[in-house]
């Protein structure tokens, strides 16, 4: 999907003025120098820590346990006692969005994991092996990227059978190609490059061109891809486990509370609006962070992303 | 262009073998003896046998495959396990709720991505490009059916424009049909929206820096025509591109959507089929929404070609 790429314009702020004084830094200062501009995706960054710390430290942090049950207090409002009022059950909404984070940002992960692992070492053996190994791994890739992913998604998860571990490793393979295209575009324009024919020309062997020169160039459009990458995980894991196919009760993704709020819209407004708003906001976190880093990197690296 | 044509449609071919070979795989997926899990636990040795035999798992898979393959070519995708419908039949009967909602929700996305997209390009870097940056970046992060839930909250519930729930076939009543459509259209059009906003920005901004810009405002053509005659005609190109892509997004997001609305189309029948382990009917439905992916696809690349002579050569 070329559609993400088109947030940061090239030569925008980060740009520029760094360029000309760039030689006498290197490349990881000059990132820093630039990334400390993008004060959007700072702001996205420190949101996220602060998520995965509220996730990380959720038994401190919750009032109530996410699973006791109170059957004289369902579906009570947002007060001093519930702050962000009760579900259906008697469940205090605030303690289960806490716990939710968890299971939302491990989901996430688990599914950049699985693309990352499915992505980047044949990317590598596309880029790098020879024109048939090419043409076969790109030839799966256009039918993996030719499947609605949230339908293939379901179906996968429909036949295997609904679980949160099910659904989230069929979406790592479904965002596989995303690492796998953008590893292989790096390899092939790396390949041409002078150092890396220098490098060959004095007999390195190719294992060590690949982990000396290629991988940590590829790293850096890897980073940024990775952030959109978790975006888009966690907007798939909310969409699965809205229609009951991700985790299973009485555990609870943000998804599937607002699964449990659906059907209590108009009695209980509040299971739905705040674990959504917790979704849009993660997700805006990775975007932001996602575009910020990708306008902090050199103009080279940019273009591959 | 003939050959260009030819070449294209000809690379579809082994992505439409290697899909459906993907599709029909699924059913060696299921865990443990699908015979024994479609049946049920509780199912009697006959009955098993009985769903075994009309699943045609006593043959080979690859007879399987090629039954089922030769069948789905003549549009017969198999026999519904549940119910007594075909495939095929439960597919066509399902299909124009989900066109329907996602032409709306493309009209929808360009009424809005179109003005938001010239405006931002027209003004880059000054504040109406930043606030429609903004709202395409929050556009693209909320997740649908949530705003679909507070869409409904606000414009079904507390206020009682649009109905919350339901559809009304188009044969019955063309302004039930709108009325009901209303809300899950926006719902589905505006991440939709957002992408097209971003894309056609981008490339709406570039093309006004170009040189022939420049000079058709010098030779003193007013400003409107400058920028939809010259300038739209070609940023239109990657929008429509973009367009192609969203296909897509734009089926899986249908059957969200559908859900939060209770809308009788076909992401309704992929979840039912999902929930009943109905497996000729999962294969069906995806095998058909890739194959609308595709051929999408297709129709983009060969205009792309069309618009594009440098495409044709490449």
């Amino acid at each position: 999907m070329t559609t993400q790429h088109t947030g940061s314009e090239p030569g925008s702020a980060a740009g520029g003025t760094e360029e000309i004084s760039g030689p006498a830094l290197s490349g990881r200062a000059r990132f820093w120098r630039r990334f400390r501009r993008q004060w959007p995706a700072q702001i996205a960054l420190g949101y996220l820590i602060v998520i995965v710390a509220v996730a990380v430290c959720a038994p401190l942090l919750a009032t109530y346990s996410p699973f006791d049950q109170n059957l004289n207090g369902v579906l009570a409002r947002p007060s001093g006692e519930h702050w962000l009022g009760t579900d259906d059950l008697g469940r205090d909404v605030y303690s289960r969005l806490l716990y939710a984070a968890r299971i939302s940002l491990l989901a996430a992960a688990q599914a950049v994991a699985v693309s990352l692992v499915l992505g980047v070492l044949p990317g590598l053996l596309a880029g790098y092996a020879g024109k048939k190994t090419d043409a076969v791994i790109m030839r799966i890739t256009d039918a993996v990227m030719s499947f609605p992913p949230l339908i293939l998604a379901i179906a996968v998860v429909g036949v295997l059978g609904p679980s949160l571990t099910n659904a989230m490793f069929v979406i790592g393979i479904i965002f596989a190609p995303r690492f796998l295209r953008l590893v292989r575009g790096s390899v092939l324009s790396l390949r041409a490059e002078t150092f890396i024919e220098a490098s060959r020309s004095i007999g390195t062997p190719r294992w060590r061109i690949i982990q000396r020169h290629v991988l940590p160039n590829v790293l850096s459009p890897l980073v940024v891809q990775i952030s959109l990458a978790s975006a888009l995980a966690m907007l798939a894991e909310a969409s699965l486990s809205f229609l009951g196919l991700g985790v299973q009760p009485p555990e609870a993704s943000w998804g599937a509370m607002i699964e449990r709020g659906f059907r209590y819209t108009a009695a209980a407004p509040w299971m739905t609006v705040f674990p959504g708003l917790l979704i849009a906001l993660t997700v805006l976190a990775f975007n932001v962070l996602g575009d910020g880093l990708r306008d902090s990197l050199g103009r080279e690296v940019r273009k591959a992303s | 262009m003939i050959t260009y044509a030819l070449r294209r449609i000809a690379m579809i071919i082994p992505l439409i073998i290697m899909v459906s070979f993907g599709v029909y795989a699924l059913v060696l997926m299921i865990p443990g003896d699908p015979a024994i899990t479609i049946a049920g636990e509780n199912a009697t040795e006959e009955q098993i046998q009985a769903t075994r035999e009309r699943l045609g798992l006593t043959d080979s898979f690859f007879v399987q495959y090629w039954n089922w393959i030769s069948g789905a070519v003549r549009g017969d995708l198999g026999q519904s396990l549940f119910s007594s419908q075909t495939v095929t039949g439960a597919i066509l009967d399902r299909f124009p709720v989900t066109l329907a909602l996602t032409a709306a929700a493309v009209t929808v996305a360009l009424l809005i991505a179109v003005p938001a997209g010239i405006i931002a390009a027209l003004h880059r870097g000054r504040w109406p490009d930043r606030a429609v940056t903004l709202l395409t970046s929050i556009g693209i992060s909320m997740p649908s059916f949530w705003l679909g839930i507070l869409l409904v909250m606000v414009l079904a519930l507390a206020t009682p424009i649009f109905p919350a729930v339901g559809y009304t076939p188009l044969s019955e009543s063309v302004l039930g049909w709108a009325h009901n459509l209303v809300l899950p259209a926006f719902t589905l059009g505006l991440a939709v929206c957002a992408e097209i906003t971003r894309q056609l920005r981008g490339s709406l901004s570039d093309v006004l820096h170009q040189d022939y810009i420049r000079t058709a405002r010098a030779a003193g053509l007013r400003g409107r025509i400058v920028v939809v005659k010259h300038g739209m005609k070609n940023a239109a190109v990657p929008v429509v591109t973009v367009l192609g892509f969203q296909v897509g997004f734009l089926l899986g997001g249908s059957v969200v959507v559908e859900r939060v609305f209770g809308i009788p189309g076909l992401g309704d029948l992929a979840i039912r089929a999902v929930l009943e382990r109905d497996i000729p009917m999962i294969q069906g439905i995806v095998v058909v929404s890739a194959a609308i992916v595709m051929l999408v696809n297709l129709v983009v690349d060969l205009s792309y070609g069309y618009l594009n002579p440098k495409v044709r050569q490449s």
